[in-house]
């Protein structure tokens, strides 16, 4: 009757076989290879370029641009937007967990999807319009401080707009939900008899949660992080926005470099050092999701 | 031994005792942690809408400030399609809807080459076998986490090697716009179709393509007839997807938009940096119609296509 029930435990091993789907690739191959590989390795040959007096970049080669990057003048940058990314990863882990962990512990099925849902579309919308919705709101005749100084809080506007804090603010708002996505998976995931055994062994939900929930839920966790901590280094429209001069974070220095009567070289050499962090940042991931199995 | 367990009896008593402080101690801790879990979700819902819903608000305020509420008007909406923007002078209607049209183009044909080629390495990818899957699984994944800016300043650097390149030895001229923009935007969507419909296929049982080529259909029949209409909503979903990334994507195009091909988000970014102004507010409101309604036709989609299969 059936013929495929008794073929289906030994797929013929063809040479073609083995071979099979491969041209199905070479398109991908092919784009991703010459718009996306060589550009990148372009990239890392002008860092080690000077800039000429009529060309964009031209030899010879040197190390100059690393150390005007890595040197007093760019340095500050380069550690201030570690540390806004690192407190952004933060601020998104602490809002974000027990907001997933809300939200997966919803009773029907509807409400989970639909508290989800209300995550997730702010972020589908245009993330431009997000960012100067800020704007808006951080002004010094902004919303807030209007607010603010109609309740009396305060007697003078408070100076929100092109500082840090304002970065700060919209890297969190724009990168929340990636915090938040892996968590819920996770924490919908998670066999919650183990909360009840534990109980049951004498825990109190303090134990139960930091020795039992949170070490299962930590794969969302890092993920989360690492989400939220590669965008949020790589920012350039919200400190473009929100920062104004003061919140200077690498890729506004990069893209001035490439704009009007930037360095390419220098832009270039920023950009490969940002993307050391990104991939040390990724290997830290890989190491540790890999030794939790 | 006997005189041991009768020993032990007040000593049990006595645990007792501590139980009930530690058990309001550890109703506390319950409280605090409901509490919290209340308190939060009310908070962080507030702080991803409030944005959104005063931009929409203030759109319609008959006063130009944002410190009070002076009614009702369609003002804002009727300046932006009469070449007003408040005192922005470089602002015109006309500009703003060529832009609108050449984001429409450029998306359209960047979703239709990212779709065929993401659908086609996701097949190659969970249907084939052969030696360097592994790192064309990596090649794959690192548009996606690679920052934008150093995508966008490579192949800014490329073109313009490239262009160099033809005016030096061809004679030739080209200048940056739908092309360069077209080509940028497939180079990240790619990675964004092919994780959507590589899922779908994934899902997918391999036996219903085994039993169709056994009733003696060959591989290109078994595609189009099993394969193709199993993964469909897998690939509507993933040209959704990269339409609306192309669509909103502001910092790979701004590196290679030229003179008259401004995007919309590209010409949206020099009014939005500048000032606030209720037009501006109006403008904004617009753009987030147009993406809520988007999202709301692809939800309808999957909506039915997960009824369907």
């Amino acid at each position: 009757m059936s013929f495929s029930l008794d073929l289906s435990g030994s797929p013929a091993h063809s040479p073609r076989e083995k071979t099979r789907g491969r041209l199905l690739a070479l398109p991908a191959v092919l784009w991703l290879g010459l718009f996306f590989l060589l550009p990148l390795a372009i990239v890392f040959v002008v860092s080690f370029m000077t800039r000429g007096t009529r060309e964009l970049f031209t030899f010879p080669l040197t190390l100059d641009n690393y150390l005007r990057v890595l040197g007093p003048v760019y340095r500050p940058v380069l550690l201030d937007s570690v540390w806004i990314a690192f407190v952004t990863t933060v601020i998104c882990l602490i809002t974000g967990y027990p907001l997933a962990f809300y939200i997966s512990t919803r009773k029907s099925r509807f409400m989970q999807q639909f508290s989800l849902f209300l995550v997730i579309l702010p972020f589908w919308t245009n993330f431009l319009v997000r960012t100067y919705a800020w704007r808006l709101i951080l002004g010094n005749d902004g919303v807030l401080n209007s607010f603010l100084l109609n309740l009396g809080i305060i007697s003078e506007p408070l100076t929100m707009l092109n500082t840090d804090f304002a970065v700060l603010v919209g890297l969190v708002y724009g990168f929340l939900p990636f915090m938040v996505l892996p968590i819920y998976s996770s924490v919908e995931r998670f066999e919650f008899r183990l909360v009840e055994a534990s109980h049951d062994l004498g825990a109190n939900d303090w134990h139960a949660f930091w020795r039992v929930v949170f070490p299962l839920t930590l794969p969302g966790v890092i993920a989360g992080s690492i989400l939220v901590f590669i965008p949020a280094i790589g920012a350039f429209i919200t400190p473009d926005m929100l920062g104004g001069t003061q919140g200077l974070m690498i890729g506004t220095l990069i893209q001035g470099q490439f704009k009007g009567t930037g360095n390419w070289p220098l832009g270039s050499a920023a950009s490969m050092v940002m993307m050391v962090i990104v991939m040390g940042s990724l290997l830290v991931y890989t190491r540790l999701s890999s030794r939790r199995g | 031994m006997a005189q041991s367990t009768f020993d032990s009896r007040p000593a049990q008593a006595e645990t007792l005792n501590i139980d009930q402080g530690k058990i309001r101690r550890d109703l506390g801790i319950r409280a605090i942690g409901k509490i919290g879990l209340l308190l939060n979700p009310v908070a962080t819902y507030f702080f991803l809408w409030a944005p959104i819903l005063l931009l929409v608000i203030f759109s319609f305020n008959s006063s130009r400030s944002v410190s009070t509420w002076r009614g009702f008007t369609f003002q804002w909406y009727q300046n932006i399609f009469n070449d007003v923007v408040g005192t922005e002078a470089r602002f015109s209607t006309g500009i703003m809807l060529n832009s609108l049209g050449n984001s429409l183009i450029i998306a359209f044909a960047a979703t239709i080459i990212a779709t065929t080629i993401g659908t086609m390495v996701a097949l190659s990818l969970v249907r084939g076998n052969y030696p360097g899957k592994r790192f064309l699984d990596g090649l794959l994944f690192l548009p996606v986490v690679i920052p934008e800016i150093t995508q966008g300043i490579s192949l800014l650097i490329f073109f313009n090697l490239i262009f160099s390149f033809a005016q030096n030895q061809m004679g030739i001229t080209p200048r940056p716009g739908f092309g360069t923009i077209i080509i940028g935007h497939v180079a990240f969507n790619i990675s964004y179709v092919a994780i959507v419909v590589r899922a779908r296929l994934a899902d997918m049982n391999p036996r219903l393509e085994e039993a169709a080529r056994d009733l003696g259909a060959n591989e290109w029949r078994t595609f189009w007839r099993v394969t193709f209409p199993l993964i469909l909503p897998g690939i509507i979903s993933g040209a959704l997807l990269a339409f609306t990334l192309s669509l909103d994507d502001f910092v790979i195009t701004f590196f290679l938009s030229g003179v008259g091909t401004t995007t919309l988000p590209v010409f949206v970014y020099g009014l939005l940096k500048l000032t606030v102004t209720p037009e501006i507010n109006a403008i904004s409101t617009l753009i987030l119609l147009a993406s809520t309604v988007l999202i709301g036709i692809s939800l309808l989609l999957q909506g039915r296509n997960a009824a369907n299969t």
